[in-house]
Formats: C-alpha cells, structure tokens, sequence
C-alpha cells in the first residue's frame, strides 16, 4: 500500500543531504505561505521599528545630543536597524513555542523527513523576512534623509546586522523550546526592551553613569551597533572603554559566541522532546 | 496472526516515577485496538514510544514489522499519528496544510496535491477551498488532522484521544472516518477515557492503569468482566448495610463482590438487567427486615468500570455521583 506513495529504501548521505535541505525548503515555504494570507501581520511587524525610528528622530531627537558631534538622525539608524534584529528574537520564539504546543513540532517528528528541517526551516524563514524587514527600515532611512556614506562598508553593515539577527534566532529558538506556554512569549517581550535600552543603540554609552555604561559597552548589541554606525559612515559617539574601540571584532565574536552556544543548548533540547 | 503492533515488556521511567511497567501487547493485522484508561494511566507515553516521539527505557517494540527504536525512520514511513490535539497550521487552508505534510513525505509537488485532494473527498472537507483552518469547527479540524495522519497510506495508524473535547457530531464525524479507514485495512491503535468509544470501534480493548495492563479482550468481555448494571438502595440503618449487601446479592444472583462492604446507608450492588431482580432484591431485604429509602437501578459507570478492573476501591461504600 505505502509503495505507491514514495520508496522504502533507506537512503545514502548524500540523499540525505538533498532532503534535508528539500524539507527545511518546505518548512520556510509554510511561513512563506503565512506571510501571502497575513499580509496585514506582516507589515505591522516591518512597520513597528519605522515607527520607533519617527518617533525617536522627530520626537526625541530635538533633544538628543551626540557626544562629539553629528546628526541625531544618522547616530539613530544604525542602532535601530540593529535593534530591529534583535526584537526578532519575539517573532522566533513566538513560532517555535506555537508549534510545540499545538502538536505542529511532534507531527514533524512523526514524519519521515529530515529531523533537522524543523530547526534549519525556521532558520531560514526567519532570515529571510529579516532580510527584507531590514530593507524596509532601510528604504524608510533613506527616506527620512538618512545616507550610507559608501556601498560596500554599507553592504558589510548589512552581514553584520544579519549576522546579529541569526545569533538572536538560535535565542528564540532556544527559548521557545524552553517555554511551555505562549504566555512566556510576553515575559520576553517585555524584557527586550530593557535589554536594547541599556546598550548604545539611542544614546552613546558614555552618557551613562559609570558601572551601567560599561554593561551597556558589553551588550552584545552594543559591538554590531558601534561597528555598523562606523560602517555607515555615521557619527559613533566618543568616549568608551575597550569594547568601545574593539567594536567590529565584538560584532562578530558576540553573536558567533551566541550562535554556538544557543544552537547546543537548542539541539540538546530538541533531543530531550524524546526523553 | 500477523501483528501490527508487537510490545514487550515495555517500561518507561521519569525521574524515580514508574509511567509504564512491563507491558506486552499485541495488535493484529486489520483490526482496532482501544487502550482505555483514566488519565496519567500512561495511554499517551505508550503511543509517543509506538510513533518513535519518545525512547523507552525497555522493552521490544515492533510497528508494521519494524523495531521503532532501532529504525526509527523506516517505522515514521509506515505509520500516521494524531495526537491529542489536531497538530494542523491553522493560518492555512487545508488542502494547504495537506499539501505540506505531502510535501514532507516526500511526494512530489503534483503527486501532494493529488493525494491532497484525495485526501479532502475521504473525509469530506473538499468544499473548504483557501478557508483558513482557524475558521473550522472542531470536528472539521479534527477530520483534517486524520487526513494530514493518513497520508502515507500508513499500514498502523496511531490516534490519541480522538474525540476529546468534541461536540457530539463531531464524534459521529470521527467515528466515521475510523470506521471508513479499518474498511480499507488500516490497522488502529486508538487511545480513549470513554468506555463507550472502545465499545463502539474497538475489535479489542486494553485497559491501562498506573502503567500496567489490567484487562484485554473484546468489547463483550470487558463489559461482562464489569457486571453490565448497578442496583442502588439506601437502608434505613446504616448499622444493617452490610448485611443489605450480601441479601441483594443473593437476591440479584450476581457473583460474589470481591470488595469488602463498609459503614454508611448506600449499597451497591452488581446486578445483571433481567426481569424481576429488584423485586427480587426488595423483597428479600424486606423479609430479613431492612428498611429501604430508596432504590435506583442504573448502567455502571466507567469510574466502576476501572475500580472493579482494578480492584482497588471499595466500591459499595464509594459511590460516584
């Protein structure tokens, strides 16, 4: 009966390989598929950080001053964009967690397919509806009179950003396979925002009374933010310990270091659905 | 006989607590197995160790011919599980939602969207076009869980709790699309709390309790084994209700309750419904002088069901309301 549907065979490593890569194809596909019925959820999701960049440019930028010089404006973009990756860690851990308790992820497991799919497809969905929120901000940048000083500084800003985005994924992956319940989504919201606040991403570090602007120095998004800021051409803000100066190198160490250690944690707690 | 399922010795521990200890089951080819049992009787663990979802600490496990733990892969290719809750996307439609489990059995694109509209017929959500499944009712999204399980053409089918939480029509509907699937020569494992949907599907029943198998046979047998009624009464003197007891039964010529009886006014008695046997049963009281309030003859319950299998509960002083 099943013959007709599909072999039985076992398969070689490099078949494996294919499908792994055919059904993590598939999995995005599905979130693909969420975006063309939901198009409403997902402009709100892109707007949200524009929102935050009119808000913090026209509202509060009159009164923001940036150590050492320079537009408020050009000093902002760049931490948003960086903030913008890492509020993605909601929309991550928001999917993982419905999954798991809707009974979506144990289906998966239940199939055939490649286990890793289900890990290596939201990867990719994710990735990909970063890429294009982070054109949006972008366009909505430019659009405020903000200017990238050179295309390929530029475009590395961009890796870097994306780089940042994909340790925040192995977070939320992490975290929603931690939470049992939807509602611990909420906790992480809320705690986000604390999180980007005491970084460089609206204020240079050095504006901060002391211990808090060394913590704000180390915050992993404080090194994507320096190092992009740098990339764009946009005024840094002085002042600023080690990591202030090293901030291209934290950029890429923090979220490698994150990645690593959050995709163990995450496989590790993927295999423990079994226990 | 061939079997479908084949389990030995099957035990599963968490922490220091014993969830399954030592079961051995088997299911032969083409016929429906329910495993009944109240909940945290371990129904769910066996089925997640039988759909590869979670590793037994012991015991041999064998699905369509196949070790689940040894080959887990080709056991998943061979077999469709619905879980307690309809596992589909719920923003998507649900050809949709076909189409993507298709796609990840590996069905090419044209082939998903054949056997998803094939799929859709069989149990009759083909008119639901692009509605999302959010919009469905419980029954609609509960046939189209078992459509997403089915499709593989898998040789053992898997459902837990089925009908859980469904509306009565809902139920028919799900009963129907099981009974639709033996006639094709699926073989079912369902999990159930009603002893009523055993009755119903099942050619066999299991009864699971506090990780062990209590009881096994048919339907008829179980219910025999259980003692088809309940006699009711209330004595005046609750000093007498033990004696009331051992009268009724005399009287109702049912086999001798194992359980001791206690204090307190209520007796209940094990009855078979024939003609006859509560006046039988009053009268027999009256002539040893008990007063009687009140008498009610009723169907047994499932909670009398599990505690007369079990055997651990007095049942003529613990009475369910």
């Amino acid at each position: 009966m099943t013959a007709a549907y599909g072999s039985l065979a076992e398969p070689g490593p490099i078949e494996r390989a294919r499908w792994a890569v055919a059904d993590a194809v598939v999995v995005a596909g599905r979130d693909v598929a969420h975006w063309r019925r939901q198009p409403a959820a997902v402009l709100v999701n892109a707007l949200f950080p524009v929102l935050l960049l009119l808000m913090f440019v026209y509202l509060l930028g009159g009164g923001m001053v940036v150590p050492g010089g320079g537009d408020y404006r050009d000093f902002l973009v760049p931490g948003m964009l960086a903030l913008a990756m890492v509020f993605g860690v909601e929309a991550t851990m928001t999917a993982v967690v419905t999954d798991t308790a809707r009974g979506i992820t144990d289906r998966f497991r239940s199939l055939p397919m490649a286990p890793s799919a289900v890990v290596t497809g939201r990867c990719l969905a994710d990735m990909a509806s970063s890429v294009v929120g982070l054109a949006v901000l972008i366009a909505a940048g430019l659009a405020i009179g903000w200017r990238p000083a050179r295309v390929g500084p530029a475009l590395v800003a961009v890796g870097l950003l994306l780089l940042l985005r994909l340790a925040f994924l192995w977070i939320g992956i992490y975290l929603g396979l931690l939470a049992r319940d939807p509602a611990m989504v909420m906790a992480v919201q809320i705690l986000v925002w604390p999180f980007v606040f005491l970084s460089n991403a609206f204020v240079a570090a050095s504006t901060m009374p002391g211990w808090l602007a060394v913590v704000a120095e180390w915050n992993p998004l404080a090194g994507t933010v320096t190092a992009v800021r740098g990339l764009f051409g946009a005024p840094v803000g002085t002042g600023g310990g080690w990591a202030t100066e090293h901030a291209t190198l934290l950029a890429v160490l923090w979220p490698v270091l994150l990645t690593v250690v959050f995709a163990v944690l995450s496989v590790r707690r993927f295999q423990r659905l079994s226990r | 006989m061939v079997s479908a399922i084949s389990i030995a010795g099957l035990t599963k521990k968490y922490e220091k607590k014993v969830v399954l200890d030592g079961i051995d089951l088997r299911v032969r080819s083409g016929t429906v197995c329910a495993l009944l049992g109240p909940n945290g009787a371990g129904k769910t663990t066996t089925v997640r160790i039988m759909t590869t979802l979670v590793r037994p600490d012991a015991g041999r496990i064998e699905v369509a011919g196949i070790d689940v733990v040894r080959d887990p892969r080709a056991a998943r290719a061979r077999i469709g599980l619905i879980g307690q809750q309809p596992a589909v996307d719920d923003v998507l439609g649900a050809r949709q939602n076909l189409v993507l489990f298709a796609r990840l059995q590996h069905l090419g694109r044209r082939a998903a969207g054949a056997r998803a509209d094939e799929l859709l017929e069989q149990v009759g959500l083909a008119g639901t076009g692009t509605q999302p499944v959010r919009q469905f009712s419980g029954g609609m999204r509960r046939r189209l869980d078992i459509a997403a399980g089915l499709v593989l053409a898998p040789e053992v089918l898997f459902l837990d709790e089925p009908t859980t939480g469904l509306d009565p029509a809902g139920r028919r509907d799900v009963w129907d699309a099981i009974r639709a699937l033996v006639a094709g020569g699926t073989t079912v494992l369902l999990t159930t709390q009603y002893l009523e949907e055993a009755e119903r599907l099942a050619d066999d029943v299991c009864v699971l309790d506090g990780g062990r198998l209590v009881a096994q046979g048919t339907p008829g047998e179980l219910t025999a084994a259980i003692g088809g009624d309940r006699l009711e009464l209330v004595v005046t003197d609750p000093g007498r209700a033990r004696e009331a007891a051992l009268l009724a039964e005399r009287a109702a010529a049912a086999g001798p309750a194992r359980d001791q009886a206690g204090a307190g006014e209520r007796v209940v008695v094990p009855v078979s419904r024939r003609p006859g046997v509560v006046g039988a049963v009053v009268r027999a009281l009256d002539e040893a002088g008990i007063a009687v309030d009140d008498v009610v003859l009723r169907a047994t319950t499932l909670d009398e069901a599990y505690l007369r299998i079990t055997g651990r509960n007095d049942e003529r002083t613990e009475v369910p309301a």
